[in-house]
Formats: structure tokens, C-alpha cells, sequence
């Protein structure tokens, strides 16, 4: 019997294997892509327009209210809602909505401020790992593990308590939680990207490795940052207001929405919409981020998306 | 009396991109004793078609939309109830798969898979499941069973995982096997171990045999009968002989001509020019002449080839597709 | 294999012994001091109190006390409460681990079934509908959910005391709190776990030899489906602490998360340290014994390290 180790050459043939250098050269298509790709996806686009409400509401919102998020009103405390207060008053008579609105800026604020430090420790973290490689590799990521084993809310508390509470202290140590994950993260995708075929097919084309770097690993890389930033996002504002509704986070006066919740936490029997109104404007702000970021991760890398 | 008899199988997928018709109107039967092969590319069918058989097919998006399928002469297998598939599944039609390293499940000791089938199928309790798990395995040659039973696949190398394979699908006495690319994954010196062997426990039992491959040479030594397919559908069926030495259909011909011969060194490899149709199009005639750089006559455009008998045992589909001549290819 | 439990057991030992460190110079090295936070008191007096705790010692010799005693099991006297911090721990501890035990037991009860539901009828209303509720459930932190429930339960139906630890039922609510939205995380790892698995070639292997549908779930599907579930684990305990902060504040519960965070509020070093080793014992140990039962669930991961 003969058995012939060949394949057919109709097996051979793999439309797919050719590297289509030109579309991963033209680094817009890649975004282009998943911009269409992002418009089919209605939850993640309403998401968007969500969000963009939330920034404007928050950011533009405290400009043009008639009142001082600071200003007591000790004659007015726990009014409920009115056309004068659309959201009532709290305990010491300051108008909520406006409260909502600047706590939703330092929410807010906190939230990109740290995950933009977060990033920017993990990706040089991560990149320099991966890029010497070997034992300082091995060596780092090491240390990233030990890190991972500490329980970091503790940490985080403890650091909060001891220190003078500041909103840079805020940013600095919810920074240094976020980063870890960020690292594994970039030191995964560039080991990875550095084995790819079209990374080792631009090599081999004589491409030079500033153009590789630029033009290939960046807009890669980028695609999943973006990604786990969105992401972060919300996990930040978490801790910021799990730290805020201690009591351990932003001081008063300033209100973040994890102290306004604090705030109707505690008056709930009487007064539930301090609870209700900011917890709303923390949920949605929170879906939509979260559905935003799967969108996102499913329009930039279609292999990836769960179904 | 044929085991199998399959009339007119059709198995389409309904996808986003439209109606996948991966097969078309498939008939074939198998007896006791006999190996059949079924040839084809990679989206032929070949696999689709036998995964049918067994429900093996995810629905949705699979549906099959019309055939019978008779084992012996009693049970439709395509309108049986899922409760009388699972009865006949492992007991009187056992599969074996392309991939050993990724068909025997990594979580569980090769023993509980071995016996499972025993133990559903026979009521066998767990002793004499066992029993009779080591001796299929020393049946298919792996020494020290009776140690080695209680491995895990990964223990295993990928030859010895599709003797496991061979060994889980046969302990049962089957009356029919169908080897999906039993030997495809594997390295080219394990090749012809794994096939005798399969013939080998075929001859114990007195099976049946449908192997799937896309490798004629396999097809050549093993099978006393040939489907070929193309497109959903089976362009040339026959004998062995029939088939490699009276081929009638021209993508037959072209798949033989593609197979590079010991004394060919140094001559360019003959390729079949172009790419498979998209079968989420219908096909109004002749999909072997849509494919790109072979030219055709024209006859069979719009209508549906029918297939013509050449002799008893010898059928292919009408085609008026003209293949170069070998040379000029060779040449060119 | 027991070379790689010993392997872990001195790492865990060691991540034990760099948290008790860092937490001793960090609670010692800050600004203030447990005297000062309180009304001021005349300084013969503070004096003698320094050195009664033995504050005014040298650092080290300080540190070398503090883990000499530690090795004993004893973790001093409390600063601002006349009971050691032993005592308190000891009234405090068994309250979070009950609290923590049922919040466990409601997430695993709700995001296993759920998670392996959705996965079997994958895109069907059995999976769309309890997914949806899983990302709300992840959106909603238990600083929101708790008062909210607080809220619709205990003011409005009444059916539950809005704070309190006393009767069985004051055990609802904060376990909820807690226990929901880890059962969200649980039933979406959950349901991404079975699906990797049956998406794979060896389940139509066993469905070609015939095994029922439900012995296909049961035997060859939730041993690998669950192995992420078991690997988030370490996670959730740390998350249902940090949940504890917060769900003990709320509905007023004497357990060792409130005792947490009111000490680092006072500044009450001993407590402060004593409850943060606890605390990091639990984590270490619950990773510990998850890498454990990993490996043991896992052959291919036993192998590899034989």
C-alpha cells in the first residue's frame, strides 16, 4: 500500500496566508475598519453619545448653573426637588444638581488624570520589558507578580489615612494599583507582535526597524491600549468613589460621586433622592464606559470578540 | 443489503452571508466488510456530509433540508429522535477524527474515555468496562495497556493518541466506522501504521469503512470504492480501478495529476488552476467550470449536470470541461 | 507537583512577610501620631504613654519587637480602645467571615447555574437576559447596590432591618450586596470558560460516541469550564473584603472591615497592622490553595511541573 505524504495542491492553497502588508501599512484602514464596524454596534455608539453628554454636563454643566457648588444655604438644607433645585438640596442646603454636575467632573477627571498615569507607567513598564527581553523580562514581570499578590485596596486605604488626603495623592496612588495589569498587557502583545508573520515578513523585506516600530508594532500595540483604557476607566472611578464613599477619597467641599452617594446613603429613610440621582448619573457613566470598551475591543480586534 | 444508504443529503448552512449549500444532493451506500472513500478539497462536503449522519452538525446554522439515510434497512438517521442517535452513536457508528491531539478530551484519564461508550451503550459495569478497555488497547497495539490506561492524552505521543482514537471507536464493535482525515495530523511514518491498523480492526469486526481524505494516494490502497467530491456534490463514483484507471470526470483527472510521482524530480508540480465556487451562491450547472483558468464548453452552464452510468459499478456527472494537456502545464 | 506547592507555600510566606514590613514602616513613618488626633493632652502624660506601647524605642529595635510578639500570635495592645487588638479581632473576625461566607455561597449559587445556563442555550433568551443583568450587575460597585437595596427592601417593602447585625434575616441584605455583584463576575467567567470548552474538538468526540447530553456537561465540559472560575477566586475573596468596607459601613456591622477602616481613621497603629497581616494571610492562603486545586484539576499543568 502506498500512502504519499503529499497534500493535494488544492490543499495547499491558503488564500489567507499571503500577508497583506499594504493594509497594515495604510495604519488608517485598520481604524477606519473598526469605525464601521463600531457604527453597527448600537449599544456601544449610544454609549458614546452618552458619554459625550456626561463630559459636557459635567465639564460645561458648573459654568452655567445659577449656583456655587460650596455655598451653604443652612435656611435651605434637604429641600426637595424644585424648579429653583431641580435635584433638592443637601444636609448643609447646596444645590445637587450642581453638586452632581462638579462631582461628576472630579469622577470624571479622576478617572482619565490616573488612567493616563496608569498607562503611561505600564506601557514604559511593559514595552522595556519586553524589548530587552531575557532575564531583566523575566526579572520585572517578577515583580509585577509579587505586586499582584498584594491586596491593593488595604494598601490604598492605608495610604490614604497616613498621607495628607489630596487629589494628587489620589491620582498617584490609584495610578500605581492600575498600571500592573497595563504592563502584563503591552509586554504580551509586543512579545508577540515581535514573532508575528507580518512583522517578520516586513523584516525580511528589508524594511528598516524604526519603520517596523512605527508603522507596524505602534498602531498594533495601540489598538489594544485603547482598548484597556477604556476599560480602566471605569475601574478608576470605582476606586475613586469606593475611596470617596469611605470617606478616604476627594475632601469636602468638593463632592465626587462616590461622596454624594456616602452622603445619600445615610439618608435614605428620608431623603432618597440623593441617593438615587447621583448613583444614577454613576451607573449609566459606568455602562456605558464598560459597553463602550467591549465595542471597542470587538471592533479594533475582530478575532477576539466572544461570540 | 448495504449498512448505510444515503438518498439525496442535503445539508446547507444558514449563515449572514446566505445559504451555505456544503451538500447537495448526496447519495451513497456502504456494506459490511467494504471501505469506502470519499475525496474532495477542503469545503467539498466530505466531512459535512458524514458529521450529518450522526447530528454532529451545530444547528443552527446547520440545517439538513431533505435525504434519507438508512442504517440497516430500519432507521432514518436524518429524521431519527436525538434520543435513538445517541443509541447508535458509538455503538453501531463509531467516528474516528483528524486531530487526536484535540479529539480526547485533556481532562479526563484515557480510561474514563475508553470505557464510556461500554458503559452507556453496553450497561458494562466498571470492571469489565475496563477489561475490556485494555484489551482494545493492546488490540491496537500499545503495550503496557494496562498501566497506560490510566494516562492522560497529553502523556501520549499523536500517533499513540489515534491508536486511543482507534481504540475508543472499535471497542464497541461497530458495524460501521467513519475515519474523518485519520491520518492527516499525523507524521507521514505513522501514516500507513494508523490505516493498516484501521483495516486491520475492520477486518476483526467485519465493518464498514467511510474514509474521508482529501489524499488520494490514502484512498488508493485503502478503499474498495471511491466518491469524489466537488462542490457539495459527488462529481465521479466508482471502484478503485474505476477511478484510477478509467477517470472519466475532469477534476478526477486533475486531482491525479496533481499528485507528484517519486520519478517526477526536478518537474514542475501540476496545481489545479483557480479557487473552489462560494457555496453561499447558488450554482445554476457545472461548478467545476466555474472556476477560474479552466475553460469549458458551455453545455452545462445553466442546467444541473445529471450523472451517467459508464458501467455497473462506475457513475460520474457531465462535464464538458476541457483540462490542458498535461504537458503544456508541465511546460508552462 | 510538591515541589511546586513548597515553591508557592515559601513565596506566599515571603509576600506575608514584605506586607507586614511594608505596612509596619509605612503606619510608623507617617505624619502624626496616635496621641496627637485625640484632644491635646499635656506632654508627661503623652511621654509616659510613648513609652508604655514602647513608641520610644528605636525603629528597628521597635520593628524586631513587633515581629517577636507576632511570632507568639500576640499583636499588642490596641491604641485607642482598652482592648488588646487580639480581643478586637477576635469579636470582629467571625462576623466578616460569616458575612463574607454567605456573600460566597449567594454568588456561587447564582453565577454558576447562570454562567453554565447561558452557555448551553448560548444566544438564546436564557443566555441574552441573565448576560444583561451580569453587566449591570459588574457596573453597580456595592457602594450603589447596597443603599439601593437598602433603600427598596428596607424603607420602602420593609421587609428587612435597614442596619443591624442581631436576627438571622439582618444577614440578607449586606450578603447581597456583596453577593450579587460577585455572582455577576462569576456567571460571565463562568459562562466564557464552558463555552471555550465546548467549542472544542474532544465534546463532539464524546457526542459521537453517544453520551447523553447532560454527561457531556457534567463529565467532559465543567472540569476544564471551570477552571477560570476557580482561578478568579483569589480575586473575588480580596474584592469581597474590600466589599466588607464598605457593606459593614453601611448597614452598621461590628466585623473586621469596619474595625479597618474606623483604626486607620485613628490612626490606631497596632489595629491597623494587626488587621492589614490578617487580611493579608487570608488573600495569600486563599491564592495559595486556588493555585493548588489548579494544578490538581488541571493534568496537563501537573505534568508539566513533574
Amino acid at each position: 500500500m502506498s500512502v504519499k505524504a503529499n497534500l493535494s495542491p488544492s490543499e495547499k492553497r491558503l488564500p489567507e496566508a499571503t500577508v497583506d502588508l499594504d493594509a497594515i501599512e495604510a495604519g488608517t484602514s485598520l481604524w477606519q475598519d473598526a469605525w464601521h464596524r463600531l457604527k453597527k454596534n448600537h449599544l456601544a455608539l449610544i454609549s458614546f453619545w452618552v458619554l459625550i453628554f456626561m463630559g459636557v454636563f459635567c465639564f460645561i454643566g458648573p459654568f452655567l448653573s445659577p449656583h456655587d457648588y460650596r455655598s451653604n444655604d443652612l435656611e435651605k438644607t434637604l429641600l426637595s426637588p424644585s424648579l429653583q433645585h431641580p435635584f433638592g438640596t443637601d444636609d448643609l442646603g447646596r444645590d445637587q444638581l450642581t453638586r452632581v454636575m462638579v462631582g461628576g467632573r472630579v469622577s470624571l477627571g479622576v478617572g482619565i488624570i490616573a488612567t493616563t498615569v496608569s498607562l503611561l507607567i505600564g506601557i514604559t513598564y511593559g514595552a522595556t520589558a519586553a524589548y530587552i527581553g531575557g532575564k531583566v523580562d523575566a526579572a520585572m514581570m517578577r515583580v509585577v507578580d509579587v505586586l499582584y499578590a498584594l491586596p491593593f485596596t488595604i494598601f490604598v486605604i492605608l495610604l490614604m489615612t497616613i498621607f495628607e488626603r489630596s487629589i494628587v495623592l489620589l491620582f498617584i496612588v490609584i495610578g500605581a494599583v492600575e498600571w500592573l495589569t497595563m504592563a502584563r498587557i503591552v509586554r504580551g502583545q509586543v512579545l508577540s507582535l515581535k514573532k508575528q508573520e507580518f512583522v517578520e515578513a516586513a523584516v525580511s523585506l528589508g524594511y528598516s526597524t524604526r519603520r517596523i516600530i512605527l508603522r507596524h508594532i505602534i498602531p498594533n500595540v495601540l489598538g489594544v491600549v485603547v482598548v484597556y483604557a477604556t476599560l480602566t476607566v471605569p475601574a478608576v472611578m470605582l476606586l475613586e468613589s469606593f475611596l470617596s464613599f469611605l470617606g478616604l477619597g476627594v475632601q469636602p467641599p468638593m463632592p465626587s460621586w462616590g461622596s454624594l452617594i456616602k452622603l445619600g446613603a445615610d439618608n435614605i429613610q428620608l431623603f432618597p433622592y440623593l441617593l438615587i440621582i447621583p448613583a444614577l448619573f454613576f451607573s449609566v457613566t459606568l455602562f456605558s464606559l464598560n459597553f463602550l470598551g467591549d465595542g471597542l475591543r470587538d471592533a479594533l480586534d475582530p478575532k477576539s470578540s466572544k461570540d | 443489503m448495504p449498512i448505510l444508504e444515503v438518498k439525496d443529503l442535503k445539508t446547507y448552512f444558514h449563515t449572514r452571508n446566505g445559504v451555505v449549500r456544503a451538500v447537495d444532493g448526496v447519495s451513497f451506500s456502504v456494506s459490511r466488510g467494504e471501505t469506502l472513500g470519499i475525496v474532495g478539497e477542503s469545503g467539498s462536503g466530505k466531512s459535512v456530509s458524514c458529521y450529518s449522519l450522526l447530528g454532529l452538525i451545530p444547528q443552527p446554522p446547520g440545517r439538513i433540508e431533505g435525504g434519507q439515510a438508512i442504517l440497516d434497512g430500519k432507521v432514518d438517521l436524518l429524521s431519527a429522535s436525538e434520543k435513538t442517535l445517541q443509541g447508535i452513536r458509538g455503538k453501531k457508528i463509531s467516528m474516528i477524527f483528524q486531530d487526536p491531539m484535540t479529539s480526547l478530551n485533556p481532562y479526563l484519564r484515557v480510561s474514563t474515555q475508553l470505557i464510556e461508550a461500554l458503559r452507556i451503550h453496553e450497561k458494562l459495569s466498571k470492571k469489565e468496562a475496563l477489561a475490556r478497555a485494555i484489551k482494545s488497547l493492546e488490540e491496537v497495539g500499545i503495550t503496557e495497556a494496562s498501566t497506560r490506561i490510566q494516562f492522560y492524552p497529553h502523556e501520549f505521543s499523536g500517533g499513540m493518541r489515534q491508536r486511543v482514537m482507534i481504540a475508543m471507536s472499535m471497542i464497541t464493535h461497530p458495524e460501521l466506522l467513519i475515519a474523518d482525515e485519520p491520518t492527516t495530523a499525523l507524521d507521514v511514518t505513522v501514516q500507513a501504521q494508523i490505516l493498516e491498523l484501521i483495516r486491520e480492526r475492520q477486518r476483526a469486526n467485519n465493518s464498514a469503512v467511510i474514509l474521508i481524505t482529501h489524499d488520494l494516494g490514502v484512498v488508493a490502497g485503502m478503499c474498495d470504492r471511491i466518491n469524489v467530491m466537488y462542490a457539495g456534490k459527488i462529481v465521479e463514483s466508482g471502484t478503485a480501478d474505476d477511478i484510477f484507471k478509467n477517470a472519466q470526470h475532469p477534476y478526477t483527472v486533475a486531482l491525479q495529476r496533481s499528485i507528484p510521482s517519486l520519478g517526477s524530480k526536478g518537474k514542475p508540480l501540476y496545481t489545479i488552476p483557480g479557487l473552489p465556487p462560494d457555496l453561499s451562491r447558488p450554482i445554476p450547472g457545472d461548478a467545476f467550470a466555474l472556476r477560474e483558468g479552466i475553460t469549458s464548453g458551455g453545455k452545462w452552464d445553466n442546467t444541473p449536470p445529471p450523472l451517467r452510468q459508464v458501467s455497473d459499478t462506475h457513475w460520474v456527472r457531465e462535464s464538458d470541461v476541457i483540462l490542458p494537456p498535461l504537458e503544456e502545464v508541465l511546460d508552462g | 507537583m510538591l515541589k511546586f506547592i513548597l515553591r508557592r507555600i515559601a513565596q506566599s510566606v515571603l509576600v506575608i512577610f514584605v506586607i507586614i514590613t511594608v505596612t509596619f514602616f509605612m503606619v510608623r513613618f507617617a505624619p502624626g501620631d496616635p496621641f496627637s488626633a485625640e484632644r491635646k493632652m499635656p506632654e508627661h502624660i503623652k511621654q509616659r504613654l510613648m513609652e508604655h506601647y514602647g513608641l520610644d524605642q528605636p525603629l528597628m529595635v521597635q520593628y524586631g519587637n513587633y515581629l517577636g510578639q507576632l511570632l507568639k500570635g500576640d499583636l499588642g495592645p490596641s491604641f485607642t480602645e482598652t482592648r488588646s487588638v487580639n480581643q478586637i479581632l477576635k469579636a470582629s473576625f467571625p462576623v466578616s467571615l460569616e458575612l463574607g461566607g454567605w456573600a460566597l455561597l449567594i454568588a456561587l449559587c447564582i453565577g454558576l447555574p447562570v454562567g453554565i445556563t447561558a452557555a448551553v442555550f448560548r444566544n438564546s433568551f436564557a443566555d441574552y437576559f441573565p448576560m444583561a443583568m451580569a453587566m449591570i450587575g459588574i457596573c453597580l460597585p456595592t457602594f450603589v447596590l447596597g443603599p439601593i437595596l437598602a433603600l427598596v427592601f428596607g424603607v420602602w417593602l420593609g421587609w428587612f432591618n435597614v442596619s443591624g447585625w442581631f436576627i438571622p434575616a439582618d444577614r440578607v441584605l449586606p450578603a447581597l450586596t456583596i453577593g450579587l455583584v460577585y455572582a455577576a463576575f462569576i456567571a460571565r467567567i463562568t459562562r466564557g470558560g464552558m463555552l471555550e470548552i465546548l467549542s472544542q474538538d474532544f465534546i463532539r468526540t464524546a457526542k459521537a460516541k453517544g453520551v447523553p447530553f447532560i454527561r457531556i456537561i457534567v463529565l467532559h465540559t465543567l472540569k476544564g469550564g471551570l477552571l477560570p472560575v476557580i482561578s478568579f477566586l483569589g480575586p473575588a475573596l480580596a474584592g469581597i473584603i474590600s466589599g466588607s468596607f464598605v457593606v459593614e459601613t453601611i448597614f452598621q456591622i461590628p466585623g473586621m472591615g469596619r474595625e479597618f477602616v474606623s483604626s486607620a481613621f485613628d490612626r490606631d497603629y497596632t489595629l491597623v497592622l494587626g488587621t492589614v497581616i490578617l487580611y493579608a494571610v487570608l488573600i495569600t492562603a486563599a491564592n495559595l490553595l486556588v493555585d493548588i486545586v489548579q494544578v490538581i484539576l488541571n493534568p496537563r499543568l501537573r505534568f508539566e511541573d513533574s
